[in-house]
């Protein structure tokens, strides 16, 4: 995983490399976000890529205790265990 | 090699989530059905590996989206919304054909079109949808529907039950069946109802609801429950299971319900029959005796043919329902595990999500969630994850989840469609 964020970080967005794996592979749940962020759907379900993932890490623990109110995030983040919700919130955090 | 760096740069921007890996698999993948599904998992493929050929075989030139197609029956939205097209799919470097896939030959790796040239295939991803099952309903037939529409699959058909509804007379009798699961939408039908009771109610208020079902527990029952009671009392009547809400048989001509207890008559018919997985899954071998398709968990790969996939409603995908949200989740999963295969690399573990929102009236919205996992072969939910809106919410959440809800139509259509 340390190697691929490496690579990514040297990759500009827009470009490919044929033969290259660069990007990490997405883990366990993350791939289903966008279903809802997506950026185009605005009305609180904001776009979540390209955060730094310490914040994102925050922001959905605080939807799990409750000191962020939410309305269905605190019913998505209780069907992954801390370090699940942080390999989400670092994929997420390459993404574009 | 410009146009393929453009055209992958192109569908990168449209399907933010999906790693823009330059994986090296290669091949060709076709897809049969142009749905949620379909087209999700078609640019999912082009986008996780631009090199692979990937192409959607889909019969209709637009689609017209389920979700919120209620709406549009209560007079509370245009069906223009509700239209998309394969363009955004085509842009994003996938090979769009408008043709009915006639067969699959599993052994061949073929997919027959009508009026065009045979398809050859590595690996084939079906996402088929639905089709009703007329026949486990005597009486209902595609000329049945025409006096009684299923308004199951949007389009005419909820143009249809719209049209009936402003037609009838105040102080009319709407009548629903519901039928038993497994079905597409679960909470679809108790939406319809809620938001059907709330025309009448502002337009035609001496009319009556009543909802035959074959059911004696459905999704977020309480929460529908609780709003019925509080928005349409005396209008809206649910008669489970139990109550005889089974409709075993359904006459157009004298617009009657027939149920092991009663001969319901109708001013206004909704007859919502059982269903089974699109026609296709059938004729490609992946449909087993429940005219469903069982599925890996973590691959899709259909248990009866392992080179083809199938997605969405017409998936037996354990304790996930079938939904748009779920179609589209498992599309993503489908494709990084048919990128993997042909990487020569073996699928991890996937986790899943659903999210579904129901409108029970204007400004009042519910929602339920899940999340999934793979448990010994199937699809369970993990435990203590999802559920439904809190039953005691203030109105302040039921208008906040009615907002969400419109906010997940336009991200889950521009995911799929772009």
């Amino acid at each position: 995983m340390r190697l691929a964020l490496f690579l990514t970080g040297l990759v500009l967005p827009g470009l490919f490399l044929p033969g290259l794996c660069w990007a990490m592979e997405a883990p366990p749940g993350a791939s289903s976000c966008s279903g809802c962020h997506t950026g185009a759907s605005g009305a609180g379900m904001v776009s979540i890529t390209g955060r730094d993932s310490s914040e994102l890490t925050a922001t959905m623990e605080a939807f799990r205790s409750g000191a962020r109110p939410a309305t269905l995030m605190n019913r998505l983040v209780r069907g992954f265990d801390p370090d699940e919700v942080k390999a989400i919130a670092a994929w997420l955090a390459v993404q574009k | 090699m410009s146009v393929v760096t453009r055209r992958a740069t192109l569908g990168a921007l449209a399907m933010p989530f999906v790693a823009r890996a330059a994986h090296a698999a290669t091949g060709r993948v076709v897809v049969i059905g142009g749905g949620f599904g379909g087209a999700s998992v078609a640019r999912a493929l082009h986008a996780g590996a631009p090199s692979l050929q990937v192409t959607l075989v889909e019969a209709q030139s637009t689609y017209i989206a389920c979700p919120f197609s209620n709406h549009v029956i209560a007079g509370l939205r245009p069906i223009e919304a509700q239209i998309f097209d394969l363009s955004g799919v085509g842009r994003a470097g996938v090979t769009v054909v408008q043709a009915m896939a006639t067969g699959v030959d599993p052994v061949a790796k073929t997919v027959s079109l009508q009026g065009r040239p045979t398809l050859s295939y590595d690996r084939l991803v079906l996402s088929p949808g639905v089709d009703l099952n007329d026949a486990a309903l005597p009486g209902y037939s595609e000329a049945a529907a025409q006096i009684m529409p299923h308004a199951w699959k949007a389009g005419a058909q909820t143009l249809l039950l719209r049209a009936q509804l402003e037609a009838m007379p105040d102080g009319g009798v709407v009548v629903m069946s519901a039928p038993a699961n497994p079905y597409r939408c679960p909470p679809g039908p108790y939406e319809r109802a809620s938001l059907i009771a709330h025309y009448l109610k502002t337009r035609k208020p001496r009319s009556k609801l009543i909802l035959l079902d074959a059911k004696d527990a459905f999704s977020k029952q309480k929460l529908f429950q609780q709003a019925w009671a509080a928005l349409y009392p005396g209008l809206l009547e649910w008669v489970s299971l139990s109550d005889g809400g089974k409709v075993t048989s359904v006459d157009p001509a004298n617009m009657t319900l027939t149920t092991d207890f009663n001969v319901q008559k109708a001013d206004v018919a909704n007859v919502i029959p059982p269903q089974r997985a699109g026609a296709i899954a059938a004729l490609a071998g992946v449909a087993d005796r429940s005219g469903w398709c069982p599925v890996d968990p973590i691959t899709f790969a259909s248990k009866l043919q392992p080179d083809i996939h199938v997605i969405g409603d017409a998936a037996i995908a354990g304790a996930m329902p079938k939904s748009a949200f779920a179609a589209n989740a498992q599309a993503k999963v489908c494709a990084a595990a048919i990128i993997r295969a042909l990487d020569g690399a073996t699928p991890g573990e996937p986790r899943l999500l659903n999210t579904c929102y129901s409108l029970v009236a204007p400004g009042y919205g519910i929602s339920v969630a899940g999340v999934y996992r793979p448990v010994a072969g199937v699809l369970t939910d993990i435990d203590g994850a999802g559920g439904s809106s809190p039953l005691d919410a203030p109105p302040d959440m039921r208008a906040a989840e009615a907002g969400y809800g419109e906010a997940w139509f336009r991200a889950i259509t521009a995911e799929a469609f772009g």
